[in-house]
């Protein structure tokens, strides 16, 4: 059976030395987030994880979730957790502290969500759509909306859900039919069918607040016609407690290939009262807006998986005894070397964990621009955080997903039979991490929207800051540098290059043919993504060599190797990434379609 | 009634403890720190004690550097209402000297409890509680498994060789956990925040009026020895004979 730690050292590692943990402490509403009390919260956090969620993980998965008559039932210990999880206010980590949240930064938010998931990512997923759904009610809710459900809903006592996907659409969410009619008491009666509706039923809370697409009678066709609504499950009565049922019921659930005790969910709206959420025809803005956070919480579901993987497969890695190392027997008194002696067992040990370590400076990054996109004074600053975040937001959805897949497989490859055994609990997390490619927008989609929105976006604002920041460092570093760093910052800079390259190529093509740019956009998000990994990397490996001989030698060390590593045999995908985008669509466009 | 606390903080229980190479001590540099389980233990019981309505206030006390600090704030997310802290930079006292420092805070405190944990898992000495008890000429009852308060008086079940055995306290009284005692809560995210809050006082031995007199003098620190591997035996009368002369223990 798996186990799981909290990565505490690597998280504090991140939050403190590689960012400055004090200008987060800067930010308005934040002055008393120290240090000190972000390790406690961490800590806390990591305990909860560890012995309350991760022990219900995989009976959760061969159990999963039941359904009968309407009525879906969580696995064995789900609703005691979920009780517990929220009494103990990990539910309201970011929450807004008007509805009762405990408002600390997002940051702190997102190393709390990494931890959940590397325990049970399925747990994680109903007070996650609650959040996802909070997030959009208290951004473009009415005063009375916010009053009448945020509170329950960072209590935890209800939980929410976003319903996009139909039958006929899920990518394509122009072709959403579910109607909303309104009515003369400005409320609407929403009738239609929702599927894949995680978190749509359960037994966990006493009222499910859906937010829906739907579109009013009069609506224009297409995206420029759908609406945003709030739909109870229940209706709330006057004084606020739970009152009539409101014409929403649960068809069936899914049977699926990972994440099995997450309920997803057929939903029937049936004349369902409902209520308008931000502007009429303008629904698609509100859920982008929702669907940023959600994103990047898709980022970190698979860096959670990732991390147990990695975790699980260096302990197995020690205790397994196969073959002899090459040289000479590491252990000559037992019948054969522990696994990690071999070179291949190596390489994948490293790429788990030069990935997911990786990729949690990434996603700490991001959420630190978040944190300053929110609340930041300085109108300048907060503009630029913005434009990061919009940038960054499908590179750490599709890419930390990605990654998370490879990395899940590793996990069972170094189990060799084992992993392919269920008992083992390291193929749960690759039928786990499957869903993160897919849900919350494609990878693919992720892919486009960079090459097609966020690139393109005033005319490369997004982008040159990310770009100049890089090469400033790059230049900056270059002049005096050991010559461990220096080895690094010639394999960055090669990197860099080539994503310049690609970039200018984009730029050009696509403006004379909108499918070169969609031909390029899957390589060119992975070249960035390994681009803004290796910058990370190349400033982790720069605070490792500062800080030998001050102590914990071990820890930074293995900064430094990783980062080494990285450098060596992951960054040089760039190369085959390029000559890719080079090649340009023909070779996708021309085969005849008949032929596949 | 009032409830004063001692904690102490130690190297976290699951770090593989290492000796520091020229073998002076325990190398503590850059190593998770945590509450003494049994301290976390005895907190527990305050906060359980108040919930109960038995308690109306909480102290926590630690002596130590500023560090300790740490400690005191996760004892008040569980539930303790206030702190001391009082600061030493030295953190090899002995446990006499402790002994004296928390006589004093209990006297400047009055409360009817004193709670510590039985023994700190770093150099597992059981002293303290017994000396603060003598130094105070208070009745104790330590290894506690259960504690009831009724009226005037503690009634505490200890876990004892021979099995268990209860008495009767007259307060004000010494009390130290055992392991069963309770088992420690999960620390909720609001009181972690609601903790930052509270009133952490800071004072110095020299203020409290007590000298750091050294009795005791730490010689060498030494790992244990790395352990041997096992044997088979082929019968049941092997084994026996085994634990009879070679391991000597039955
Ligand atoms: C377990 C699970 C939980 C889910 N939870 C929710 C939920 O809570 N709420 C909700 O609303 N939905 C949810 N979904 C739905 C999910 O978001 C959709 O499945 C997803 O958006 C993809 O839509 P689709 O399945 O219709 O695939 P399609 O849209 O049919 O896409 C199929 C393939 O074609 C590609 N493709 C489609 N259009 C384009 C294009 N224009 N350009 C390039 N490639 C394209 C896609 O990338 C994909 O590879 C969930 C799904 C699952 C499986
Ligand atoms: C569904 C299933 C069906 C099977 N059917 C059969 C069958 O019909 N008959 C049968 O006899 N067996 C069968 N097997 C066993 C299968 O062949 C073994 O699981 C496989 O050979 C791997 O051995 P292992 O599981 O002991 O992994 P290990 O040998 O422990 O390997 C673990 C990992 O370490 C790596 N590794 C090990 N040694 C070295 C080395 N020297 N250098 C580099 N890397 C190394 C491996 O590549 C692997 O990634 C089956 C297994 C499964 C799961």
């Amino acid at each position: 059976m798996p186990t799981y730690k909290a990565p505490l050292r690597d998280l504090q590692f991140v939050y403190k030395e590689l960012f400055d943990a004090t200008s987060l402490q800067a930010l308005p509403g934040f002055e008393e987030v120290d240090t000190d009390l972000t390790d406690t919260i961490l800590e806390e956090a990591g305990r909860f994880c560890e012995t309350v969620l991760q022990p219900l993980n995989q009976s959760g998965d061969e159990e999963g979730c039941h359904f009968n008559n309407g009525a879906v039932t969580t696995p064995k210990g789900f609703k005691a957790a979920y009780q517990a999880f929220c009494e103990n206010g990990w539910g309201a980590v970011t929450a807004d502290p008007t509805y009762g949240g405990q408002g600390l930064p997002k940051t702190i938010g997102m190393m709390v969500e990494e931890m959940i998931c590397s325990a049970n990512m399925s747990f994680g997923m109903y007070p996650g759509l609650t959040e996802g759904a909070y997030n959009a009610l208290a951004k473009f809710g009415t005063d009375e909306l916010k009053t009448t459900y945020l509170p329950k809903m960072v209590t935890g006592e209800w939980s929410g859900t976003m319903c996009l996907t139909e039958p006929h659409c899920g990518t394509d969410l122009g072709l959403v039919r579910t109607k909303a009619e309104p009515q003369s008491n400005g409320a609407y009666k929403v009738t239609g069918t929702k599927i894949f509706i995680s978190a749509g039923e359960q037994d966990l809370t006493d009222n499910i607040i859906h937010l829906v697409l739907a579109r009013t009678p009069d609506a224009p066709a297409g995206i420029k016609g759908i609406s945003l609504f709030i739909v109870p499950k229940y209706l709330v009565n006057a004084d606020g407690s739970v009152g009539a049922a409101n014409g929403v019921s649960c068809g069936s659930i899914e049977h699926k290939m990972g994440i099995k005790a997450s309920a997803t969910c057929v939903i029937n709206f049936d004349a369902a009262e409902g209520y308008l959420v931000g502007t009429l025809n303008k629904g698609m803005q509100a859920m982008f807006q929702m669907m940023n956070t959600a994103r990047l919480g898709v980022g970190i579901q698979g860096l959670g998986l990732s991390e147990v993987s990695y975790q699980n497969a260096v302990a197995y890695a020690r205790d397994r005894l196969q073959g002899r190392a090459l040289k000479a027997p590491f252990q000559p008194d037992k019948p054969a070397d522990p696994l990690f002696v071999h070179p291949d067992v190596r390489r994948m040990l490293l790429t788990m964990r030069a990935y997911t370590e990786g990729n949690r400076a990434l996603a700490i990054w991001v959420a630190r621009k978040l944190d300053e996109s929110n609340r930041a004074t300085d109108p300048k600053q907060k503009q630029s955080a913005d434009d990061f975040v919009a940038l960054m937001t499908p590179i750490v959805k599709a890419f930390m997903t990605d990654c998370a897949t490879d990395v899940t497989n590793l996990g069972v490859q170094i189990y060799g039979g084992h992993g392919f055994i269920r008992e083992w609990g390291m193929e749960q997390f690759v039928r786990d991490a499957r869903i993160t490619q897919i849900y919350e927008g494609t990878n693919g989609i992720q892919a486009l929207d960079l090459v097609g929105r966020k690139m393109a976006q005033n005319t490369g604002r997004l982008l040159r800051p990310f770009f100049h920041e890089v090469s400033e460092y790059l230049e900056q570093k270059s002049a005096d540098s050991s010559d461990e760093l220096q080895v690094m910052i010639g394999g960055l800079m090669k990197a860099f290059g080539r994503l310049q390259q690609a970039t200018g190529f984009i730029a050009q093509q696509g403006l004379k043919d909108p499918d070169e740019a969609a031909a390029a956009a899957t390589d060119y998000l992975r070249l960035f993504a390994l681009v803004a990994l290796g910058y990370l990397w190349l400033r982790m490996a720069e605070i490792a060599l500062a800080k030998q001989g001050e102590g914990e030698a071990e820890f930074y060390q293995a900064k430094l190797d990783t980062a080494q590593f990285y450098f060596a045999r992951l960054l040089p995908q760039t190369g085959a990434l390029l000559s890719a985008i080079l090649s340009g669509s023909q070779t996708l466009m021309q085969f005849n379609h008949e032929a596949f | 009634m009032k409830i004063v606390v001692a904690i102490k903080r130690v190297i976290d229980y699951s770090v593989k403890v290492r000796v520091k190479s020229d073998q002076s001590n325990v190398d503590l540099a850059n190593v998770k720190m945590a509450l003494n389980p049994f301290c976390e233990i005895a907190v527990e019981e305050a906060v359980r004690l108040k919930e109960a309505g038995k308690a109306t206030e909480i102290v926590v006390v630690t002596i130590g550097p500023k560090a300790a600090q740490d400690q005191i704030r996760a004892a008040m997310a569980m539930g303790a209402d206030r702190g001391i802290w009082v600061e030493t930079v030295d953190t090899e006292l002995d446990a006499l000297t402790v002994a004296k420092l928390l006589a004093k805070v209990v006297q400047n405190e009055q409360p009817q409890l004193v709670l510590l944990g039985k023994q700190a898992i770093d150099s597992d000495n059981n002293q303290t509680g017994q000396m603060l008890a003598a130094l105070l000429d208070y009745p104790q009852a330590t290894f506690a498994s259960k504690v009831v308060i009724e009226g005037n008086e503690a009634v505490v079940t200890r876990e004892i060789d021979g099995g268990l055995q209860t008495l009767g306290l007259t307060l004000p009284a010494i009390v130290t956990t055992d392991l069963r005692l309770n088992e420690p809560r999960y620390v909720k995210l609001p009181d972690i925040m609601k903790a930052k809050k509270k009133t952490l006082d800071a004072t110095t031995p020299e203020a409290l009026g007590v000298s750091l007199q050294k009795s005791i003098k730490l010689l060498k620190v030494e790992a244990p020895a790395e352990r041997q591997g096992g044997i088979k035996v082929e019968s049941v009368d092997a084994l026996i004979d085994c634990l009879k002369n070679k391991a000597r223990v039955i």
